[in-house]
């Protein structure tokens, strides 16, 4: 696969850019996945199984193909051209990878057949995207077959950043990942971490038990029975690729805000986590998919607006810090004010009918 | 709802393999493949006896590569409990059953520049679905096998036929013993071992190897155990608001079921923690038959498995 593929083949899918012309919008800010059910935020394990939900939202189906699918991928191509660590994984992780690809691969030809399809003949499988152009002929579980390895094959074709962790002595190990719209972490540096060793830099959590309870939760992830959960953090400009390797890019844009533009360049970030206990290889899939909505958009729905509000003034600094937003604080929380008349909100994140 | 995603499945064949062992094969009921799995992986087959709801773990034995249907043996115990017992005597092909997903507990390292495999018994069948998972994608192993007897050492001549330098046999009737010391002294840095037998195996194997300085993260076991039997106790189910007897044959985890309480399980076999309660009250003693809580939580009483502990005394209340 290259850089050549054009969107324009359907005309459901958006040509837009997630660098220098920052053309990505959102058609429809209500399939945003909106992350808060209350008025204030505080780190919690907050899982819920992964099956389908609402129709028209980012959770009818369990891989959600969204407009923004051919831009995000030709983007993940220039990441991985300028970068190819950001795609690792290590040689005892094929046969997950394989098993990803398969997941993958049969739940897009399930849930989008106008899109995709998947002829099996035993083992001799054939694969059509037809958004990006791709058709392959392969044998499953057989490398050779295909142009990369069977995780950066399936990845380099699905929205959301991946890493698959092999499961060994009562712990998780970080041992692949597709790592290229990243909430400022790293996967080169992350590579081969436990559990608790890639989880290290998160602030408060530790002492609330939260990383005992979530990796004694994942131990028991049953194949079959996939969980989710979200977390968010805070982007100025639609950039997919906040990664510490390019900091210098894309930290210097904290200081462009202003009261003017911050409603269309400051975005909301939200991670739609799934997790899968992958049957052949015994390892667990993370999914984890970036949905970005520029403030703007969000304060539309009016219960969203009144909630961010709350959410960002009453964060403690420990998180904001964290989430790379303390700096900016007092001018969102200004910004969002105009939009919050003090109502009471709904329970639950869906917006108000 | 506790215990995961569950199968329908039918019974293809059953075939005895000795006078102990007899082997089931199971399709999906509705003709599709079933899920893969990773070598070493267990089901837990759901079992209606006579109005009595049985639900006992056992691992798949048949290749992971091969969809079509899953198989498992099963030991028959005449003093256990009773689910070994319907297995052999009511189970027969065409009848319907639920088992859940696979759940592994005793999955390969992968990393593993060899796998050395020890097996006892019934022991055996975990080892069977690894070794075709070596067979399609590569690995070295080497599986040192004993049984009572020629005629009790199910699928020795299916592994000594595929593998025949790899498989080692030995019987206890012809005095046979696996010389341990010498096959520990002997492997390549990087081997992983892994043990599936009696407890009385599985201790020796991981206390002698620990005893010649093995790395702790290298060795691997999976033991199962029965529920086992005991005199029947009363407990006190603080968030349900019931009391419960267990009876004789019923585990605490079983008598919370049938009382219609759903309590969380994988296993049902004290090895994977799922089901660890917390103990509000103990006035007596618990009696500690898990493989899951430490020493110092069962010396604790502040946690127990239901799925294999029991209470002897006067007031147990748990947070359930």
């Amino acid at each position: 696969m290259s850089l050549d593929f054009k969107p324009g083949a359907f005309d459901f899918f958006r040509d837009e850019t997630f660098r220098e012309s920052f053309t990505y919008r959102n058609s429809n800010p209500l399939r945003f996945p909106f992350p808060f059910d209350r008025d204030d935020y505080m780190y919690s394990v907050n899982m819920e199984p992964h099956v389908p939900g609402r129709k028209g939202t980012a959770f009818e189906h369990i891989l959600d193909v969204d407009e923004h699918y051919v831009a995000e991928m030709i983007d993940r191509a220039k990441v991985l051209a300028d970068d190819p660590l950001r795609c690792q994984s290590l040689p005892h992780m094929t046969l997950a990878g394989w098993d990803l690809l398969e997941l993958i691969m049969e739940a897009k030809a399930r849930d989008y057949p106008q899109w995709f399809s998947l002829t099996k003949n035993g083992n001799r499988w054939h694969w059509v995207n037809r958004p990006l152009g791709i058709e392959q002929s392969f044998t499953f579980l057989d490398e050779s077959t295909l142009p990369y390895g069977p995780f950066e094959y399936i990845t380099r074709q699905t929205q959301g950043d991946f890493s698959l962790q092999d499961e060994r002595d009562n712990d998780l190990w970080m041992d692949a990942g597709m790592i290229t719209s990243q909430a400022d972490w790293s996967l080169d540096f992350d590579i081969g971490m436990s559990f608790m060793e890639w989880h290290a830099p998160v602030p408060l959590a530790h002492e609330k038990g939260v990383f005992d309870r979530a990796l004694k939760f994942l131990l028991k992830l049953q194949h079959g029975a996939p969980v989710r959960r979200f977390n968010w953090t805070m982007t100025v400009n639609p950039l997919l690729d906040t990664a510490p390797e390019t900091y210098p890019k894309w930290g210097p844009t904290k200081t462009t805000l202003t009261q003017e533009n911050l409603g269309a360049k400051q975005h909301l970030r939200v991670e739609l986590q799934s997790l899968y206990r992958l049957p052949r290889s015994n390892a667990i899939a993370f999914d984890i998919r970036c949905y970005l909505c520029s403030f703007e958009q969000i304060v539309t729905v009016p219960k969203w607006a009144r909630r961010l509000h709350r959410v960002v003034r009453d964060l403690p600094d420990e998180l904001a810090a964290y989430k790379g937003f303390l700096r900016n604080r007092p001018a969102m929380v200004e910004w969002l004010s105009k939009y919050d008349d003090g109502a009471p909100t709904s329970p639950g994140w869906w917006p108000d009918d | 709802m506790s215990g995961g995603a569950k199968l329908r499945v039918r019974v293809d064949s059953v075939t005895p393999v000795n006078d102990l062992i007899k082997r089931f094969r199971f399709v999906a009921l509705d003709g599709s493949d079933l899920p893969a799995f990773s070598g070493g992986a267990h089901t837990v087959v759901e079992m209606d006896d006579h109005g009595t709801r049985r639900l006992n773990p056992y691992s798949l034995m048949s290749s992971p590569a091969d969809r079509s249907a899953y198989e498992i043996s099963v030991r028959r115990d005449d003093q256990g409990r009773g689910g070994s017992l319907f297995m052999h005597r009511h189970v027969t092909p065409g009848m319907e059953m639920t088992l859940s997903y696979p759940v592994n507990l005793f999955p390969l390292d992968t990393r593993a520049r060899k796998h050395l495999m020890i097996a006892g018994g019934i022991g055996i069948t975990p080892f069977l679905a690894q070794i075709a998972q070596l067979d399609q994608f590569g690995g070295r192993f080497e599986l040192h096998y004993a049984a009572r007897s020629r005629v009790l050492g199910a699928y020795m001549d299916r592994l000594t036929a595929a593998h025949p330098s790899q498989v080692h046999c030995y019987f206890d009737e012809e005095n046979q013993a696996i010389d341990l010391s010498r096959l520990l002294a002997t492997q390549p840095i990087g081997t992983h071992l892994y043990v599936c037998g009696p407890k009385g195996m599985i201790n020796w194997v991981l206390s002698s190897a620990e005893a010649m300085g093995w790395p702790r993260l290298a060795l691997h076991h999976e033991e199962f155990l029965a529920p086992g039997t005991g005199l029947p106790f009363e407990v006190q189910l603080a968030a349900s608001g019931k009391t419960i007897t267990v009876g004789t044959t019923q585990s605490l985890l079983e008598a919370m079921e049938a009382a219609g309480v759903d309590a969380p399980y994988l296993c049902r076999g004290g090895a994977c923690g799922q089901c660890e309660t917390n103990v509000h009250k103990c006035d007596g003693k618990i009696l500690h038959r898990d493989h899951w809580l430490s020493p110092e939580e069962h010396a604790a009483n502040a946690k127990i498995m239901p799925c294999v502990s029991r209470f002897e005394g006067k007031t147990l209340v748990i947070d359930r």
